[in-house]
């Protein structure tokens, strides 16, 4: 049962290991910025259009800054939801814990 | 909670003022260098919780007590949806940039991202201390 086991996850440890070295070999070289094809088209992908472009559109220098509150505001609004509610689940934990001692 | 040794207390009252300036530094110039309202609120954070180590619990809470860090908490998340719901106010979207972009690369450039990253700031410096307090006021048992 232990062996079977054993080589089982051998199995799936050697299977995921083979898709991700093949993953390797299709990743573009460093410094190039990945192209989308859409059908058979390829054209310059999101990121370069956000490059060119987002200081003039947000006036901000700092890109990041431009897609976290421009580009993608409501993502990080929710991200500091997210925040918020972690607090408030620490808190409600451990008062959980300060009234069982 | 005691404090910590005489080296420890003098080494930290020394640093506090330069990491808790470093910390507003990275807040405020978010949308012109790396950094922004996250990082910078954890340095914040970081800073009173050196404090908090150094002198223990009662000295830090004459300075930050643990009803202030949930008021932070609460205005900072308060500033975002207020500049939010100021872009439908005046006709456009939610968190539509409604300020004047201003020059690039100044400290009032970018429009509504200086006031969100402030409010991000303050919001995550509240969170991470009133996190912070809550296990220790966990472990200790002296809640005030």
């Amino acid at each position: 049962m232990e062996k079977a086991q054993k080589a089982f996850a051998l199995g799936i440890v050697i299977t995921i290991g083979a898709f991700l070295i093949l993953t390797v070999n299709s990743i573009e070289p460093f410094g190039t910025f990945p192209l989308r094809q859409i059908g058979g088209e390829t054209e310059n992908s999101v990121g370069q259009l956000y490059l060119e472009n987002a200081p003039q559109q947000t006036g901000a220098a700092n890109v990041v800054t431009s897609i976290v509150w421009g580009y993608r505001g409501y993502d990080t609004l929710g991200e500091s939801t997210v925040l918020f509610t972690a607090v408030v689940g620490v808190m409600m934990v451990f008062r959980i814990l300060r009234r069982n001692e | 909670m005691a404090g910590m040794t005489v080296i420890v207390r003098t080494a930290s009252r020394l640093l506090f003022p330069f990491i808790f300036l470093f910390g507003v530094y990275v807040v405020f110039h978010g949308h012109l260098t790396p950094g922004g309202g996250f990082p910078g609120g954890v340095i914040i954070a970081a800073s009173v919780v050196m404090l908090i180590l150094a002198y223990g619990i009662e000295r830090a809470q004459e300075r930050v007590s643990f009803l202030s860090a949930e008021v932070l908490d609460t205005i900072g998340s308060a500033t975002i949806a207020i500049i939010g719901l100021l872009g439908i106010l005046l006709g456009t979207f939610f968190l539509q940039n409604v300020f004047s972009l201003g020059e690039l690369g100044r400290l009032f450039s970018g429009g509504n991202f200086l006031p969100l990253y402030i409010g991000v700031g303050v919001k995550v410096a509240g969170g991470i201390l009133l996190i912070f307090y809550a296990m220790l006021f966990a472990s200790w048992g002296e809640k005030k």
